[in-house]
């Protein structure tokens, strides 16, 4: 494409927004409220995400070994247990660690009371792994492979907070996206309407541009600039407004509910902005540019 | 040259605007098509501009079949062609330059040749010094130079004058036909479509009649043969 094609197409996709001032204004007004929304619950969603990432960091498999088995035995299972995927992370508690924190949480400051023990630790069958795992979804079927490995006495697991979790996610993840569709068809039906409403208002043009020899390309591409403009528009704005709005309700929050920072921890605006700033964007190029390119087709019969 | 073979066109609602119509025009020709309202002249400019299909019949426009041409290829034939409106059909929002420019911009010229082509055509219909008016600024006999222009500023082989002068009165009328005869005369077949007797008398070109959707006369430097 030549430049002067470029620019032509652009400035024509501008004149299109600036003679119907209303309609557009309507299409960047419902795309920038469609997005604000998707911006809020993204930003709902990761802190989620953040603090079910968290706990999840802190939900272990417990895989507790037959007595007397060996230690090079347990090393292997150990091994076994780090090659797959699926775990993120383990950590071995050997029988006198075990020991010591039993000691530390029943006997607390009268650690003499537990030296009777001393020579006969009472959890010297209790070497374990703790298994950390990358998504608790894969809780279940780990749990099952670590039952059948050869030397596993008892696997310990938290059903309760593994579902719970899950559905969680599960639920704010099916929320957003149903208020996201239904935002994003009013987008997509007030952008098609912008398109329709200046492709009537161009109609002669269009005519006489079929008839001269223009591209079906020639002459959708103002109107494809047209939605991409309203899209990308309708983006920035709330973009603008989140960071904003997002970094200031976070140092609300910390300053005047300072206990809730033990409890939640806010992601900072920095971490979280770029995702959504490409998210946001690429939504709005993508609704401008198909919604434009679609509706303009039925506008090409000549 | 344009060649036509039994074309008929029915529209959906039933009406006959074509019937068997075979005809041909040769390259540089100057031809009239005059006949009463319905009698199927814009339709036969249609389809010579693609616009519509025939039901029936072969079109072939310098070697090219238009009923055999794949959808893609539409736009580089219509460049061969210029087309003129009774109603001029300019953008009003544009002025006479940007108007003619508008021709050459949709196509993909570059700015350099727009720059170079379009004052030399606005010089060639007497237009050049109104440039930067707005078609309403100027007369019915200007706004179609500039329509002119606009469809001459492509170099077309063939330009098709749908009554380019049915909203002109008689000198400005005159004044079209003896532009059209000039660009003729440089090698352009022009094929207009009128019911102005007084220029058909005039010119004395061949004039085809039309009536009912059939061609009832041709005659190489005719007159106006039918009562209106």
């Amino acid at each position: 494409m030549r430049i002067s094609t470029f620019w032509y197409c652009l400035k024509q996709g501008v004149n299109n927004i600036c003679r119907n001032i209303l309609f557009s204004l309507a299409s960047i007004a419902t795309v920038s409220a469609c997005i604000f929304l998707f911006c809020l619950f993204f930003s709902i969603m990761i802190n989620v995400q953040h603090v079910i990432k968290n706990t999840e960091g802190t939900v272990g498999v417990t895989v507790f070994f037959e007595a007397g088995l060996d230690k090079n035995k347990i090393t292997e299972i150990g091994n076994q247990i780090k090659a797959r995927e699926e775990v993120k992370e383990t950590k071995f508690i050997s029988a006198e660690e075990a020991w010591n924190e039993a000691k530390k949480e029943y006997f607390g400051d009268m650690q003499d009371l537990a030296e009777g023990f001393e020579q006969d630790n009472p959890l010297a069958n209790s070497s374990s792994y703790t298994v950390f795992l990358k998504d608790l979804v894969n809780q279940d079927k780990v749990v099952d492979w670590l039952k059948g490995i050869e030397g596993v006495r008892k696997v310990n697991y938290s059903r309760t907070a593994a579902e719970g979790m899950n559905s969680l996610n599960k639920v704010v993840g099916v929320l957003s996206m149903l208020i996201i569709g239904i935002l994003l068809s009013v987008a997509i039906f007030l952008i098609s309407n912008t398109i329709s409403v200046a492709a009537a208002f161009r109609k002669n043009e269009n005519h006489i541009m079929k008839l001269i020899g223009a591209t079906d390309y020639m002459i959708r591409a103002p109107f494809v600039v047209e939605g991409i403009i309203i899209g990308l528009v309708g983006a920035s704005i709330p973009l603008i407004a989140i960071y904003f709005l997002y970094r200031s309700t976070v140092e609300y929050v910390v300053t005047k509910f300072s206990i809730l920072t033990g409890l939640f921890q806010f992601l900072p605006v920095e971490a979280i902005f770029p995702y959504m700033a490409a998210t946001a964007l690429s939504l709005g190029l993508g609704i401008g540019f198909f919604v434009s390119f679609f509706t303009i087709r039925k506008h090409l019969k000549v | 040259m344009i060649e036509l073979w039994n074309v008929s066109k029915t529209y959906e609602a039933g009406n006959k605007a074509l019937r068997n119509v075979s005809m041909n025009v040769e390259d540089g020709e100057f031809v009239f098509i005059i006949g009463r309202s319905g009698s199927g002249k814009s339709t036969l400019l249609k389809m010579l501009l693609k616009e519509i299909e025939p039901t029936s019949g072969k079109i072939i426009v310098n070697d090219m079949n238009l009923g055999k041409m794949p959808r893609k290829f539409i736009p580089k034939y219509r460049r061969k062609l210029g087309m003129v409106f009774q109603d001029f059909r300019l953008l009003k929002d544009r002025n006479v330059y940007e108007n003619v420019a508008f021709a050459q911009r949709v196509i993909g010229a570059s700015t350099k040749s727009i720059k170079e082509s379009v004052p030399a055509i606005l010089t060639m219909v007497g237009l050049s010094s109104k440039y930067k008016f707005l078609p309403q600024q100027l007369s019915g006999g200007e706004q179609q130079r500039v329509a002119i222009a606009r469809a001459l500023i492509n170099r077309p082989e063939i330009l098709l004058a749908d009554e380019p002068t049915g909203n002109l009165d008689g000198h400005n009328s005159m004044e079209i036909m003896k532009l059209l005869n000039e660009i003729n005369k440089q090698g352009t077949t022009v094929i207009v479509v009128t019911h102005s007797q007084e220029i058909v008398d005039r010119m004395k070109k061949r004039v085809i009649v039309m009536d009912r959707g059939a061609i009832i006369s041709d005659e190489k430097k005719g007159g106006y043969t039918y009562e209106n």
